[in-house]
């Protein structure tokens, strides 16, 4: 099933170190126990709960589930930019054993931008339709860096030809909407690499892209991260996306992360039912060919102001059992081992 | 970009064309007889007679329209039956105050509105918020004339700060004297564009590009200035360029309250003596000046969003 | 054996993210009370729009002096409790010109509306409906219209009527009808659209009772918001031009008159006479606004031309 999931083009991210579990003071990020919430007329709805997940240098952790399970939320909060109102309720983020929860906005300033950027689903909706693109990737390098604006304007070029846009200094004065939208995701990704940072989040990068573009923005990603020993965390609604690129993966539900693993643990073994289903629904998959699973999982998307006690995957899930209303929502194994949430289930074969 | 500026020159020209028929067929609308109107009751057949033919009553209406307009291309307004001078002579002199004014409270009037707006915005239905609409609403509803009036209470005789009429001598002997009169009108029009900028902020507060900037770690005040006001820089030129009629109705008034030197004043003693040569000049004059402005501001869009400058339209 | 516990009914908004679903509560909330603060704005500016009239007629019944009668004994008095908006240069009682000022203002602001609306209601349903020349004649002339300085317009029709109301009248009509125009044919527009979908739907004669249903409240509500607007915009107008003495001739009673009468004492300290009736001013102003403001935000209408 796994080797139908992805083209071989993603061997190179399949890092060495897989397997050789780092110890938690090498890890780059921590997130622990991290619980967002959400006022809503129905009360206080956990976008994020107690959510447990790290991260080492040069590794890519996919954070794959349905819309609504909390992936986004996760994501956003490394850098404190959730949406109000919604708000950190119980949790850390260490950042290089630092916990970046309650800090001033100044201390997160140093961290944003600079040492994690964020790339965003929209390109042409993410750029300053009044400015250049090279004025606003110059911007970068003289904020964040603090670099002069002669060097600036050329490492601008620089750049913009290490992301493959072909006659950069021509292409610098255009402005974006005058680019297409995969050049404008390229745009997007160079001001994002642009400060060299050590973690880049990327929130659906290619869902809002066809699929041409889809292949060529992964590659992208993929060599920029072999170049510098940047780590990434992906977020996709979309198994095959995550299934090309990560070496980790964290597969999320209602606002709970219900298994995580390496990428051939959890695409081989899956261990829990929402997993297993997710992978039975991708089917036979061709690179090129996506398909939205929501229709052929049974059953609604969860209300996360009305989850059922204990696991939330219980009305759809074809194990469920009594027993299921009493699960404590942990992952049974410590990181860097293949775990799941559900105590019941096993991997097939 | 060139095809969209010839045609909008051309929409102003048509613009142009079209006050002057409104302005020239005003005259026509006198009950009875124009030049009876100006020489009153007592006056004998054959001075009224001689007044028509002076004032080219005689002929048909399209003729008369045609002299008028080529006339006042030539920037000949006729004579002021009042004062027995051109009027284009006691136009200009006056031009040039009215001009000041108006863009001295301008400035005054963006100056209030870009914080109060950017605060309402950002503190969106917060108490703040709400009283800045409340008093943006009270504000509005106070007559120019008034509100002038206790402007000089306060600050010109209570405490002596600004002269409470005249126009004073020199550039910043002008600025200077203007200084209460152009309060007075930034505090009417704030109102107006501070409902319209707040709007604009609001909408770009929540696009998506702030929340990238934001994301790039840049620091508040950056992000408000680069990429929310600048983007809601459009909208607050369109309030300005389409209020400059509104500005310009109240800078007349205003002249008065202050006694300024400007059109307003010679445009109300005109009113009253029903001198109309003068009366259609100076419509003339300011109803081409809102065009004109007006046309300026279209053009300045493209200057400020590139969106517009590189394909003649959003 | 699997259980069944699904969640009661699925909510409308399943399935989106969860900043949406928030964001669609916080709008809820905000909707609900904005829509009681809007009901309060409503009311409040029916109060005072009412109570100024009220008071004003009542004003005489309990006997404050007449408006038009001098009484050199007592000149520029101060506020008190006889003369609650104190006595001008010739010994009228202030507040009693103000009451006496109340209907005239009214008439205007209100009547010049009302013919305002009803020419261009008239006018922009025409280039609405029909389209083509007419369409784009009716639009330039408004166009021309609106951005076009309002008070030299009005001061135009002044000079060729000659002092007093004809003029002012005419010229508030003639300038105000562009506004009505242009928004009744905004909604003509869509309305048309939606006739087109609706006589390929329903049976013809159906088709114009659904129009009458829908479609007048549609055109007349942003046309109400408009007028709110256009009354405080006209009885402004009106004090202005009475203020410079192109209005009403003395010695009626208009409020932008009595506060023109006031401005040479301003200096030496009596100060009732021009500020306080600015305030009447204000206050129905404020009035006028809160009704069109509380309608328009209730059926979310955007274009005011008050704040």
């Amino acid at each position: 099933m796994a080797s139908q999931i992805g083209s071989g083009m993603t061997s190179a991210s399949l890092s060495e170190l897989e397997g050789a579990g780092a110890s938690s003071s090498e890890n780059l990020l921590e997130i622990r126990q991290l619980t967002v919430g959400f006022p809503s007329r129905r009360g206080v709805v956990l976008a994020a709960n107690h959510v447990n997940l790290s991260l080492s240098a040069s590794r890519t952790l996919g954070l794959v589930g349905e819309s609504g399970c909390g992936k986004s939320v996760t994501l956003r909060s490394v850098i404190d930019m959730i949406p109000k109102p919604g708000e950190v309720l119980e949790g850390e983020v260490l950042w290089h054993g630092r916990n970046l929860i309650g800090r001033s906005a100044r201390e997160i300033r140093a961290v944003r931008g600079r040492q994690v950027t964020m790339i965003f689903q929209d390109p042409g909706a993410s750029l300053n339709p009044v400015y250049s693109i090279g004025d606003q990737i110059a911007e970068v390098f003289r904020i964040k860096l603090g670099i002069n604006n002669k060097e600036s304007a050329e490492r601008t070029t620089d750049l913009l030809k290490s992301v493959g846009i072909p006659s950069p200094e021509k292409r610098a004065r255009d402005y974006p909407h005058q680019l297409s939208g995969g050049m404008r995701q390229r745009v997007m990704i160079a001001m994002a690499v642009a400060p060299g940072p050590e973690l880049l989040l990327a929130d659906e990068p290619t869902t809002a892209v066809d699929v041409t573009v889809q292949e060529q923005i992964l590659s992208l990603l993929v060599d920029l991260q072999q170049s510098s020993r940047m780590a990434v965390i992906l977020v996709s609604h979309d198994l095959a996306v995550i299934g090309q690129t990560c070496d980790e993966i964290a597969v999320m539900y209602a606002g709970y992360v219900v298994e995580r693993g390496s990428r051939d643990d959890v695409i081989n073994s899956p261990r829990h039912p929402y997993t297993q289903a997710l992978l039975a629904a991708e089917l036979v998959f061709e690179p090129g060919q996506r398909r939205s699973h929501l229709d052929t999982i049974g059953g609604q998307p969860p209300d996360l102001a009305d989850l059922p006690p204990g696991c939330p995957f219980q009305p759809r899930c074809r194990y469920a059992t009594t027993e299921c209303a009493g699960v404590p929502m942990v992952i049974d194994r410590p990181p860097p081992e293949h775990g799941s949430a559900c105590p019941f289930v096993e991997a097939p074969g | 970009m060139g095809f969209y500026l010839i045609r909008r020159v051309l929409q102003s020209l048509m613009a142009l064309i079209g006050i002057s028929v409104v302005v020239f067929l005003l005259i026509q609308l006198v009950p009875g007889d124009p030049a009876r109107a100006i020489l009153g009751p007592k006056a004998s057949l054959s001075a009224v007679a001689a007044l028509r033919k002076a004032m080219g009553l005689d002929r048909s209406i399209a003729a008369q329209y045609w002299s008028f307009l080529t006339n006042a291309l030539r920037l000949n307004f006729g004579f002021s039956t009042l004062q027995q001078s051109p009027v284009a002579s006691l136009i200009w002199p006056r031009l040039g105050s009215t001009l000041l004014l108006t863009a001295y409270a301008t400035v005054v009037s963006v100056v209030l509105a870009v914080p109060l707006a950017m605060l309402s915005a950002l503190r969106r239905n917060r108490p703040l918020d709400h009283g800045i609409r409340l008093a943006t609403m009270v504000t509005f509803a106070m007559p120019a004339f008034w509100l002038g009036l206790l402007l000089i209470l306060l600050l010109s005789i209570k405490l002596t700060v600004f002269p409470p009429s005249g126009y004073g001598v020199g550039f910043f002997g002008h600025l200077y004297s203007l200084t209460l009169p152009a309060l007075t009108l930034g505090l009417g029009l704030a109102p107006l564009i501070v409902r319209t900028l707040r709007g604009s902020i609001v909408e770009t507060l929540g696009s998506e590009f702030v929340e990238a900037a934001r994301a790039r770690g840049f620091k508040e005040a950056r992000v408000l200035r680069r990429y929310v006001l600048r983007n809601s820089l459009v909208a607050s030129v369109t309030v300005v360029g389409v209020n400059v009629g509104y500005i310009l109705s109240i800078v007349v008034v205003i002249e008065n309250v202050f006694a300024l030197p400007g059109l307003g004043s010679l445009l109300v003693t005109s009113v009253q003596n029903r001198d109309f040569p003068v009366v259609q000049g100076i419509a003339l004059v300011l109803g081409a000046i809102v065009i004109i402005v007006n046309l300026f501001t279209d053009l300045g869009y493209s200057l400020l969003d590139p969106r517009i400058r590189l394909s003649g339209h959003r | 054996m699997a259980i069944a516990s699904p969640s009661a009914q699925p909510p409308s908004f399943v399935g989106l993210t969860a900043q949406s679903t928030y964001r669609i509560d916080r709008l809820r909330k905000r909707a609900t009370a904005e829509h009681r603060f809007s009901t309060l704005a409503i009311w409040a500016g029916v109060f005072l729009v009412v109570i100024v009239p009220v008071v004003s007629l009542l004003g005489p019944v309990i006997g404050f002096g007449h408006p038009n009668q001098p009484n050199f004994s007592a000149i520029l008095e101060a506020p008190s409790l006889a003369h609650p908006f104190g006595t001008d240069s010739i010994g009228r009682d202030v507040l009693a010109r103000v009451f006496a000022a109340t209907p005239l203002d009214y008439e205007v602001g209100l009547l010049t509306t009302l013919m305002a609306a009803i020419i261009g209601i008239l006018l922009g349903g025409i280039a609405g409906y029909f389209g083509g020349w007419l369409d784009a004649l009716i639009m330039r002339v408004v166009d021309v219209l609106i951005a076009f300085p309002f008070m030299i317009f009005v001061m135009a029709f002044v000079a060729v009527f000659g002092p007093g109301l004809t003029g002012i009248y005419v010229g508030l009509t003639t300038f105000g009808w562009a506004f009505f125009a242009r928004v009744t044919r905004a909604e003509m527009l869509v309305i048309r659209e939606r006739q087109y979908v609706l006589a390929a739907q329903t049976a013809g004669l159906r088709t114009s009772r659904i129009l009458r249903v829908h479609a007048l409240p549609n055109v007349l509500r942003p046309n109400f918001v408009i007028a709110m607007a256009s009354v405080v915009w006209n009885i402004l107008t009106l004090a202005a031009l009475s203020y410079l003495g192109l209005g009403v001739q003395p010695p009626t009673a208009e409020w932008g008159s009595i506060v023109a009468s006031g401005q040479t004492i301003l200096i030496t300290g009596q100060r009732w006479v021009s500020t306080l009736p600015g305030l009447v001013i204000v206050l129905v102003g404020v009035g006028f606004s809160l009704i069109g403001d509380g309608v328009a935000d209730r059926f979310g209408y955007d274009f005011r031309l008050t704040v």
